[in-house]
């Protein structure tokens, strides 16, 4: 009897530590979320979208030269990395289950997955930025897309062997091809939640800074030209938020919120679509 | 159900193995099987769990072949060609030689979808052509009346025995020879078990059928032709009334009886 009693005390006291760490964090969330709506939503107008960014010292301006170069950035980098990622996740999972290939990108790709991104953004300058002898806007879609390809690649990978194997043995007794059976029935079976990996790895590279700083740098104003240098919103936020200007500061602030809200967004429709799945 | 066996004259033989050896990896699991499937007889396989009937219906598709480490020596005939020669093209003689699993596996797509997908690999026909080509295969498939007011659903919002009788009749359409059944009712219930049962009836007018089954009843009602097999071996393989009947090896009569297995 004092063996049950003494179990459920350890269980009362598990469950508040559980309760205490998951009200800790999410308490942190809150707070960092509040913050960014106060701080950020007092500088949310019409010119934030329309003007670029101001010279120092002087007020009005907005942001548009960074959110255009991180829609580029981000859009071609996505671009660049999906299908590599679809790719090699669709050779783990169908192709080279067994093989001891398989293994050693597997590995290779979870080392990627974990890399600081700042040593991508390194990587990504010595073989596009150095050579060339300038930054570029492509330089940068390349490093996002060098972050994207691991996230893909896992994802693609996961959701592909989740796919139960009798339907893929159902549709080789039909006598389809292996090429049919993987495009038409098992990315099939797998979309929602190949799609969601797409999405997560969008939102992680829409708020990467330290990469694009030794790629696409910066640029002060508006520019549509990937191999110049290219403006961003993270570092624009990283440039703004260590100035001493006020009205810098309160862009900086504006601009973490915009890139949350769509970070939030993105993640939110990737949840949307996963639930959808089941 | 139960059918009389067709008279001897009229069968021809339409799969011969010869003396059929499988391995996965190192270890053995058919140890030297000879028999033939009849055309237009349904053939019953039965036996204790891992005495290698389902091995064996996989060997006459090539299933094992999607993976590595499983290898069949020995002789399969269909029509008198060797299907297991590594010349054998293997998505042509999976179009010749159907199968339906264990549970039912509509692919992610319309019921529409399941049956034309698999039409289309192999004929170029037009849209009308097509409509009738369903239609008669999910008839076929005893589905018809429930499905052909919903044909855009999803295959899988079917019920279980709905499901599996959209994958028979998904594996009519292509209009194979042969059709193997890998215990296709163990995951039904009796009314849906006894519409497939009367499916595979059916089909026999017109197809070469192999089932393997663990409920002998089933196998009693369905097959014209009965084989025991035990470890790897083939113990009995004869009419399917004198299986049940009188049948001659010892161990096919305990197992029939219920005394093991």
């Amino acid at each position: 009897m004092s063996l049950y009693t003494n179990r459920k005390r350890k269980s009362v006291i598990t469950m508040m530590l559980c309760y205490g760490a998951a009200a800790l964090g999410l308490s942190v969330l809150v707070i960092i979320l509040a913050t960014l709506i106060f701080m950020g939503a007092r500088g949310i107008n019409l010119d934030v979208f329309t003007q670029m960014t101001p010279p120092p010292g002087s007020t009005g301006g907005g942001l548009l030269n960074p959110i255009v170069g991180s829609l580029f950035m981000t859009g071609l980098g996505v671009a660049i990395g999906t299908p590599i990622g679809i790719l090699a996740g669709t050779y783990l999972a169908e192709y080279g289950r067994h093989s001891r290939l398989s293994t050693i990108i597997r590995f290779l790709n979870d080392i990627l997955l974990s890399a600081p991104s700042i040593v991508i953004g390194l990587f990504t300058y010595q073989i596009l930025v150095a050579p060339v002898g300038h930054f570029s806007g492509f330089a940068g879609a390349v490093s996002l897309a060098i972050l994207v390809i691991p996230v893909v690649v896992r994802t693609t990978e996961n959701m592909l062997m989740l796919v139960p194997n009798p339907l893929r043995e159902a549709a080789s007794a039909m006598g389809m091809p292996r090429s049919l059976v993987i495009k038409n029935v098992a990315y099939k079976a797998a979309q929602a939640g190949m799609i969601t990996g797409v999405l997560l790895a969008i939102a992680r590279v829409s708020g990467e800074t330290a990469p694009l700083l030794f790629t696409a740098l910066n640029n002060q104003f508006m520019s549509t030209n990937m191999s110049a240098p290219m403006a961003s919103l993270p570092a624009v936020i990283f440039q703004f938020a260590l100035s001493p200007y006020v009205e810098w500061q309160q862009l900086a602030w504006t601009g973490a919120l915009i890139i949350t809200a769509a970070v939030l967004a993105l993640s939110i429709g990737a949840r949307a679509l996963s639930s959808k799945r089941t | 159900m139960l059918t009389m066996p067709l008279p001897k004259t009229a069968t021809k033989v339409k799969v011969s193995i010869n003396n059929l050896k499988f391995f996965y990896g190192s270890s053995i699991a058919l140890k030297g099987i000879n028999l033939e499937l009849n055309e237009r007889e349904v053939t019953a396989f039965i036996g204790p769990s891992g005495c290698g009937k389902s091995t064996l219906l996989r060997v006459l598709n090539r299933m094992y072949d999607l993976y590595p480490n499983q290898r069949a020596e020995g002789e399969v005939l269909l029509d008198g060609e060797n299907i297991l020669s590594p010349k054998q093209d293997l998505n042509l003689l999976r179009s010749r030689i159907g199968m339906v699993f264990q549970k039912p596996t509509p692919f992610p797509m319309s019921i529409y979808d399941n049956i034309a997908f698999g039409i289309k690999l192999y004929e170029k026909i037009s849209k009308s052509e097509m409509d009738g080509r369903v239609e008669a295969a999910l008839k076929r498939g005893a589905l018809w009346n429930e499905v052909k007011d919903k044909l855009s659903d999803n295959g899988l919002s079917l019920s279980g025995g709905q499901q599996q009788r959209l994958c028979i009749a998904r594996t009519v359409a292509i209009k194979p020879e042969v059709i193997l059944f890998d215990e296709p009712c163990s995951a039904l219930d009796p009314v849906s078990t006894a519409k497939v049962e009367e499916t595979i009836d059916e089909l026999r007018t017109d197809y070469t059928i192999a089932i393997v089954t663990h409920n002998m009843q089933q196998a009693a009602r369905v097959s014209q032709k009965t084989a025991f097999m035990y470890l790897g071996e083939l113990m009995e393989f004869d009419d399917t009334q004198k299986i049940f009947t009188s049948p001659s090896n010892k161990r096919t009569q305990d197992y029939i009886t219920g005394r093991f297995g």
